[in-house]
C-alpha cells in the first residue's frame, strides 16, 4: 500500500449541458484532512458523490486507498463513509439506534460496544435514549459523524459539515474532526468557509469553474501572495468573539 | 443480503410501530367506506346477495392496499431527502437490500392493516364458506396485488420532489375499485364504462376473491387476475430498478 488514500486525475461530469467539473485533479495522503474549497455550485458536492460511488463520472480516474471507483465499487465502500450536506439520520429512532443500525449494516463484531464508545466520544451518552429528532442542530450533525465512524473507515468525506450550525456547535464539530485525523483516518471536506479550512485542513484546494486552480498547505499558499506588511490598525472583535465571550460567561455563572 | 435486509427493515417496522397513526389512518378510510356503502347506500343497492358486507369486502381489500401503499412511496421519498438513502447506498451493503425492506415493510405492514379491516367486517357480519385451502389463495392473491402495486409506489418514492407528488398517484389507484365490480355489477353501468370496468385489473382480482370466498373455486377470471398482477409486477419491478440505477449515475 502506498502513500495516498485518494487519487483524482481528470475528473469531468456534467449535467444536461452544464460542465460541473472539467478535469479536476487531486490527491490526498493517507491521514490528512485536505479540504475542498469553493463557493456554492462550485461543484463540491458533485466531486464527493463522484468519490463516494453515489454518481458515476463522466470521464477521468478516482481511486480510494487503491481501488478504481467505477470498476470495484464495492472495495471502495468498503474503505469510506459519507456524512452528507445535511445529518443523515432516522429521526423516529434514537441515537442509539441509529448508531445499532449502521454498526449491523456495517457488520461489525460487537454493535453495542461500538456504539457506546461512539456515544461517549461524541458527548452523546445522556442524549442516548432520546429520539434523533428531538436532538439540537449540533448534536444531530455530531451523531451524523459518529455513524460515520462505526467500522473505522480508512477515508471519510465530510460535505460542508458546519453549514447551518451556531459557532459553538461548529467548533464541536471541529474539535471532532481534528480527533478523528490524529488516529490516521484521511479526512476529505468540503467548505465554503475559509476560517474551516484554515482550522482543520493540513493542505487544500480551491475548485473554481470546474478545476482546481491551486492547491498546496496553508503556508505554501500564503506565500503565493506578496509579503507581509506590517501595519497597526485597531482590532475589533468579530461578532463571533462577541458571541461566544458572552456565552461562555453566562455558563460560568 | 438477507441479515442486511433484515436490518433495514427492523428500522422501517420500528418507525412504522412508533407511529400507529399511520396504520390506523390508512385503515380508516377502507372501514368508512365500508360503513357507508352497507348502512347508507347498501339499501338501494342490488347486487343479487343479500348480504352486501360480503359482497362489498374484496373490493374494500383492494382499496386498503391501494391507500396503504401510499406510505411505501412516503417513507422511501424521505430516505432519499433525508441522505438516508445516500448514506445506505455508499455503505458495504447490497444496494437492492434497501429498496427489499421497503417491500417487505410493505407487505407487513399491509397486512397488519388488512386484519384489521378484515375484523370489522366480521363484526358487520362478514360471513364465508371458504376452506383453508380457499384463504391461502385468497392471501397469495391480496399478497401479490400488494406487491405489485408496492412497486409500483416505489418509483415516485424515488422520483418524487414533494411530499405530495410521492403519494399523489395514489388516488386514481383507490379510485380504480369504484368503476369495478367491487361495488355494484357490472352489468347496470352504460356500455362505454362497462368495457371499461370489466377489463380493468380489479374487477378480475374482485370476482376471484369474491368467488373464492363464496363459492369455493377460483372463478373463470383467476388468469386474468394473475396476469394483472403480475404483469404490473414486473413492469413496475423494472421500472422502478431502472431509476433506481439512474438516479445512482
Amino acid at each position: 500500500m502506498n502513500n495516498t488514500a485518494i487519487t483524482v486525475k481528470g475528473l469531468k461530469k456534467s449535467f444536461k449541458d452544464k460542465q460541473v467539473l472539467k478535469g479536476v485533479e487531486f490527491e490526498v495522503k493517507r491521514g490528512e484532512i485536505f479540504a475542498l474549497l469553493g463557493s456554492n455550485g462550485a461543484g463540491k458536492t458533485t466531486a464527493i458523490n463522484i468519490l463516494s460511488t453515489l454518481m458515476k463520472p463522466d470521464g477521468g480516474k478516482v481511486s480510494i486507498c487503491g481501488f478504481d471507483v467505477q470498476r470495484e465499487p464495492d472495495n471502495v465502500r468498503q474503505a469510506i463513509s459519507l456524512t452528507g450536506q445535511f445529518a443523515a439520520l432516522d429521526g423516529m429512532q434514537t441515537g442509539r439506534e441509529n448508531m445499532i443500525m449502521i454498526a449491523r449494516l456495517r457488520g461489525v463484531s460487537n454493535p453495542a460496544q461500538v456504539t457506546d464508545n461512539l456515544l461517549a466520544k461524541f458527548n452523546l451518552t445522556e442524549a442516548a435514549n432520546q429520539r434523533a429528532d428531538k436532538y439540537s442542530g449540533g448534536m444531530k450533525r455530531r451523531l451524523d459523524i459518529a455513524m460515520s465512524l462505526i467500522g473505522t473507515p480508512a477515508v471519510i468525506f465530510l460535505d460542508e459539515p458546519t453549514t447551518g450550525l451556531d459557532p459553538e456547535a461548529r467548533m464541536e464539530v471541529w474539535d471532532k474532526v481534528k480527533e478523528l485525523a490524529d488516529n490516521g483516518t484521511t479526512i476529505l471536506l468540503t467548505t465554503q468557509y475559509l476560517e474551516e479550512a484554515e482550522q482543520l485542513a493540513d493542505r487544500l484546494a480551491i475548485l473554481h469553474g470546474g478545476k482546481i486552480i491551486t492547491t498546496g498547505t496553508l503556508n505554501e499558499l500564503k506565500e503565493m501572495f506578496p509579503p507581509v506588511k506590517v501595519e497597526y490598525i485597531e482590532k475589533q472583535p468579530t461578532l463571533e468573539e462577541i458571541f461566544l465571550t458572552i456565552i461562555g460567561k453566562k455558563e460560568e455563572k | 443480503m438477507k441479515r442486511k435486509t433484515g436490518v433495514l427493515m427492523g428500522r422501517l417496522m420500528r418507525n412504522i410501530m412508533r407511529s400507529p397513526d399511520t396504520i390506523i389512518t390508512v385503515a380508516i378510510t377502507p372501514i368508512m367506506l365500508l360503513l357507508l356503502f352497507v348502512y347508507v347506500f347498501g339499501g338501494a343497492i342490488e347486487t343479487g346477495t343479500d348480504n352486501y358486507v360480503n359482497y362489498l369486502l374484496p373490493g374494500i381489500l383492494l382499496i386498503t392496499i391501494a391507500s396503504g401503499v401510499a406510505y411505501t412511496s412516503l417513507r422511501l421519498f424521505t430516505d432519499v431527502k433525508s441522505g438516508l438513502m445516500a448514506r445506505f447506498i455508499t455503505m458495504p451493503i447490497k444496494r437492492s437490500s434497501v429498496l427489499w425492506a421497503h417491500v417487505l415493510t410493505s407487505l407487513v405492514s399491509n397486512a397488519l392493516t388488512l386484519v384489521m379491516v378484515f375484523l370489522v367486517a366480521l363484526i358487520m357480519g362478514f360471513r364465508s364458506n371458504a376452506d383453508m385451502v380457499d384463504w391461502i389463495a385468497i392471501v397469495g392473491i391480496l399478497g401479490l396485488f400488494t406487491l405489485a402495486l408496492t412497486w409500483l409506489a416505489i418509483i415516485p418514492g424515488l422520483t418524487a420532489q414533494s411530499m405530495e407528488g410521492a403519494t399523489a398517484y395514489s388516488y386514481p389507484l383507490i379510485f380504480l375499485p369504484f368503476i369495478s365490480s367491487a361495488f355494484v355489477p357490472t352489468d347496470t353501468m352504460p356500455k362505454a364504462v362497462r368495457v371499461f370496468a370489466e377489463n380493468q385489473p380489479v374487477t378480475s382480482i374482485v370476482n376471484s376473491i369474491r368467488a373464492l370466498m363464496y363459492e369455493g373455486t377460483v372463478g373463470n377470471g383467476i388468469w386474468t387476475a394473475l396476469a394483472w398482477c403480475v404483469g404490473i409486477m414486473v413492469l413496475a419491478y423494472l421500472i422502478a430498478s431502472k431509476v433506481f440505477q439512474r438516479q445512482l449515475g
